[in-house]
């Protein structure tokens, strides 16, 4: 008789997962489809809201969303939903996160040294902002290519913050690999274990306390780069901050990232907990429809489909870099529900000249009504019972304006309310 | 206008530029962008620091491998083939199509193997000799990994005598000299023989009790269901014919799974033959494929069409089932389990690595939750670390158990005193780590809608 639920939400990124998780608290039988392990992973753990309007840095995101274009997906849900999905995010977060004191942006240092506007950020982050007027010491790993500290410590001072900012480059201590993983050190730093070094031997912990000590200068805050342990991060700073007696902080890496695996980890909790059923490892490639509605979609596994039945469907793809938005030379289109995806018919239009020009391709997407069903090339809806959140949604350059995570929360969050609440009737 | 021959933009394929060879991976591996993210779901990675991870054993290798002189790199051989770096990877990366392709090939290249044999052929008896001389650890190893991967060929001898089998398997001093000679280690007991194969149990009982061509599947057994837990097939068989299928158990060897993650492709394609050209005929008879074991499945519906080329192998790989999943699509299961309860059991799930890839990784917990007076908790997303054939090895048994630690401590920690799972060998690790009996969701199943109510 196959698999049938409420509410099937199709995504297991941020946007799905926060529709599936709104949904189940509508008291909605919700079932989550992945294809892979959650995005999440590569993310850099930072929640961003609206980091730039019009190429302007943006001080408060909630004084600059009436100002975004009609065709915004934040027009579309409207201040209340941003406010809500935040809100469920803090609630999932509880003491791991941090930014819930004020709507302004804080400053957090990237791992190439840039400074990104941000609306919630890690606890293991916080005391290295970038605003604060302290003398910043950051540390480097020479195993760990990916953050290079005095370069990043030269974008910063270029970038003008506020505090000096000093680079250092260290050998993590210990016989690891030349390219031993991130979860390698941080696993050694969570069990402090015991590592080689020049003459004897010690927890690793102590050992690099030692490495960097005599680096410190009149540093009043010290940043490593996010690997600081992955179960026991909270103990491992803690350990640190009092063996060098001042504030240790962390730097948001790219993937595979800790941040990002420590917030999969909080919301795959949380679903759990709500009672959201996971089915990973295939992707959703068709679907079946009568009458102007969703009745299954099907995964397929090497030719063979698995059909899932639900009253109401949530499309949370990712868009064009996580594949719920596709292009070729003759069009873009949606590959599931095959919905409308506008762009111009001249494939020399989709991109600007400039490698960082205002480029069209990054605002493709689906267009929705102000219920998030997305809508055909004539304006109609496409069906009743689907509704569309987080990157497969046109309308928003997410990388240029620094909104990726918030427009997830929001449309994520209006969505799997809407799509519970319509299966609850 | 030049002589060059010109191409039909229609017909032109840009893959055609390049010399081809058997196996074409340059796709997956211009898809990988070195993310990393398969490096830190290795399980083995985890505990082993010499092991490079599945980034490196797949696209890297690789690419590494289309210059002269390189051979593939000895640490293939620590891979586990548990596969769930094809589950992480964002860019579908054919990772442990790779894997298995490397190693296949690292196999075939040891020298004493071919190149002995070969010299043999060309009469240069010194220079086998030398080959042979000069790869002995390895043809020890070879010999050890080949009876591993091999077990189906074990177990059927031992069946015609099981009570002796399982004396001799386990017997001290037996055990001793295996570990020593061979490389096996002596920390794990030998699963028990049974008395009756379910092959003999099946011809006993005249075949299918349930004749219905509208209804009807073809049971994929696998060894160990064969040997060593009947009663699994046993479960299987009854249910099935509880919801009315008529029940079809084809002549069959071993799915390949062990020898695919031994690099053994050649008997794993022998035995592919077999079990294609049975199935298939299953299949034309209006069969539905079904397997018990999620590593048989696993092996049917995605190591066969990657790894060989066979007619029907497509259309076996795009009908293949394990034996929970299929009910679940095909029948009301929750309907049926809804009107019935078994008598208070807590159990201690644990999902088979290669349940992943194949999304049943929850479905024994999300159909038996509502179960009456069924309690089952799932021990995490951890490896079991024996994965097959790893933690038989002598070298890699300490690695199995460190990666296992995990799934031992969820297990200690949840109510249940039962273990679950759908895999063989995770179920020997649980067993091994925790003393806890292990059963197959099938079982569960036969005793709430058959022998139960």
């Amino acid at each position: 008789m196959a698999i049938e639920d409420d509410v099937c939400v199709i995504g297991g990124g941020l946007a799905g997962m926060t529709a599936a998780l709104r949904a189940a608290r509508e008291g909605a039988r919700v079932r989550l489809l992945s294809h892979k392990k959650s995005t999440l992973r590569h993310a850099s753990g930072l929640v961003d809201i609206l980091g730039y309007a019009d190429g302007e840095l943006v001080a408060d995101p909630f004084d600059a969303l009436p100002s975004l274009p009609e065709t915004h997906p934040y027009r579309r849900v409207g201040d209340d939903a941003v406010r809500a999905g935040l809100s469920l995010f803090d609630d999932v977060t509880g003491d791991a996160y941090r930014g819930t004191h004020t709507d302004a942006n804080a400053l957090v240092a990237t791992h190439g040294g840039t400074v990104k506007p941000t609306a919630r950020y890690p606890t293991r982050v916080a005391p290295g902002l970038a605003s604060q007027d302290r003398k910043t010491l950051l540390v480097g790993f020479d195993s760990l290519t990916a953050f290079d500290a005095p370069l990043a410590a030269d974008h910063l001072a270029a970038a003008g913050v506020p505090g000096a900012t000093r680079g250092v480059t260290v050998a993590f201590p210990g016989d690891f690999r030349a390219d031993s993983r991130v979860t390698r050190s941080a696993r050694a730093l969570d069990d402090d274990e015991t590592v080689e070094i020049a003459n004897g031997s010690m927890p690793v912990r102590r050992a690099l306390v030692r490495a960097v000590e005599s680096h410190l200068g009149d540093a009043e805050r010290i940043g490593f780069p996010a690997v600081l342990g992955e179960e026991e991060s909270q103990e491992v700073r803690n350990a640190l901050e009092s063996a060098l007696g001042i504030d240790v902080f962390e730097v948001p890496m790219g993937p595979p990232s800790l941040l990002g695996l420590g917030l999969e980890t909080l919301f795959q909790e949380a679903l759990a907990e709500a009672g959201v059923r996971r089915t990973t490892g295939n992707p959703v490639v068709e679907f079946d429809a009568d009458d102007g509605r969703i009745r299954s979609v099907s995964t397929d596994r090497n030719g063979r489909p698995t059909p899932f039945h639900a009253d109401e469907f949530v499309l949370a793809t990712g868009g064009l870099v996580g594949k719920g938005i596709d292009s070729d030379r003759e069009g873009v289109v949606e590959p599931v529900f095959d919905c409308h995806v506008p762009h111009p018919d001249d494939r020399y239009e989709w991109f600007d000249d400039e490698a960082f020009g205002d480029h069209p391709f990054a605002r493709f997407g689906v267009t929705v009504d102000d219920d998030l069903r997305p809508l055909d090339a004539a304006g109609g809806t496409e069906y009743d019972n689907l509704r569309a959140a987080g990157s497969v949604l046109g309308g928003a350059d997410f990388a240029a304006e620094k909104s990726g995570s918030g427009i997830s929360l929001a449309t994520g969050h209006a969505a799997g309310r809407a799509a519970g609440a319509a299966a609850n009737q | 206008m030049s002589d060059a021959p010109t191409h039909d933009a229609d017909e032109f394929e840009p893959v055609d530029v390049f010399e081809t060879t058997e196996m074409d991976l340059r796709p997956g591996a211009d898809d990988c962008y070195k993310c990393s993210t398969c490096d830190t779901s290795c399980p083995v990675a985890e505990v082993d620091d010499e092991f490079p991870g599945p980034k490196f054993q797949g696209p890297e290798q690789w690419r590494l491998k289309r210059t002269e002189g390189h051979e593939i790199d000895d640490s293939i051989t620590s891979c586990s083939n548990c596969m769930r770096c094809d589950d992480a990877c964002p860019s579908s990366v054919p990772l442990s199509q790779m894997h298995n392709t490397a190693r296949g090939e690292y196999v075939e290249n040891q020298r004493f193997g071919r190149e002995a044999l070969s010299a043999l052929a060309d009469g240069n008896l010194r220079e086998a000799l030398d080959i042979v001389r000069e790869g002995q650890d390895g043809l020890v190893e070879r010999l050890r990994n080949r009876i591993l991967a091999n077990y189906h060929t074990s177990a059927w001898l031992a069946s015609f005598m099981p009570s002796v089998a399982n004396f001799v398997m386990n017997f001290g001093p037996a055990r001793w000299a295996m570990a020593k000679t061979m490389g096996v280690t002596s920390e794990r007991e030998f699963p028990e023989f049974a008395d009756q194969t379910f092959r003999e149990w099946w011809a006993a009982r005249g075949g299918a009790q349930v004749s219905n061509p509208d209804k009807r599947i073809a049971y994929f057994h696998g060894c160990y269901s064969n040997f060593n837990t009947p009663e699994v097939g046993k479960a299987m068989v009854r249910v099935y014919e509880e919801f009315g299928y008529e029940v079809l158990v084809p002549p069959q060897k071993c799915s390949g799974t062990p020898m695919f993650a031994n690099g053994m492709l050649g008997d794993a394609r022998r035995h592919a033959e077999t079990n294609v050209k049975n199935l298939a005929a299953a299949i034309e008879n209006g069969a539905e494929i079904v397997a018990s074991c999620t590593s048989c499945s696993m092996a049917l519906g995605q190591e066969y069409p990657e790894l060989f080329d066979l007619d029907g192998i497509e259309d076996v790989a795009a009908h293949t089932y394990e034996g929970v999943e299929y009910l679940r699509l095909h029948e009301d299961l929750e309907g049926a389990l809804d009107e019935t309860s078994v008598d208070g059991s807590e159990f201690a799930y644990h999902a088979p690595c290669h349940a992943r890839n194949q999304g049943l990784d929850t479905q024994a917990v999300e159909l038996f939750s509502d179960l009456d007076g069924v309690a089952i908790e799932d021990v995490g997303d951890s490896c079991s670390g024996i994965s097959g054939t790893y933690g038989w090895k002598e070298e890699k048994y300490d690695y199995s158990m460190e990666i296992g630690e995990e799934m031992f401590e969820h297990m200690e920690h949840a109510a249940g005193e039962t273990g679950m799972t759908e895999c063989p060998t995770c179920a020997m690790q649980m067993e091994h780590g925790t003393g806890y009996e292990i059963r197959h969701p099938l079982e569960l199943l036969e005793e709430a809608l058959v022998t139960g109510s």
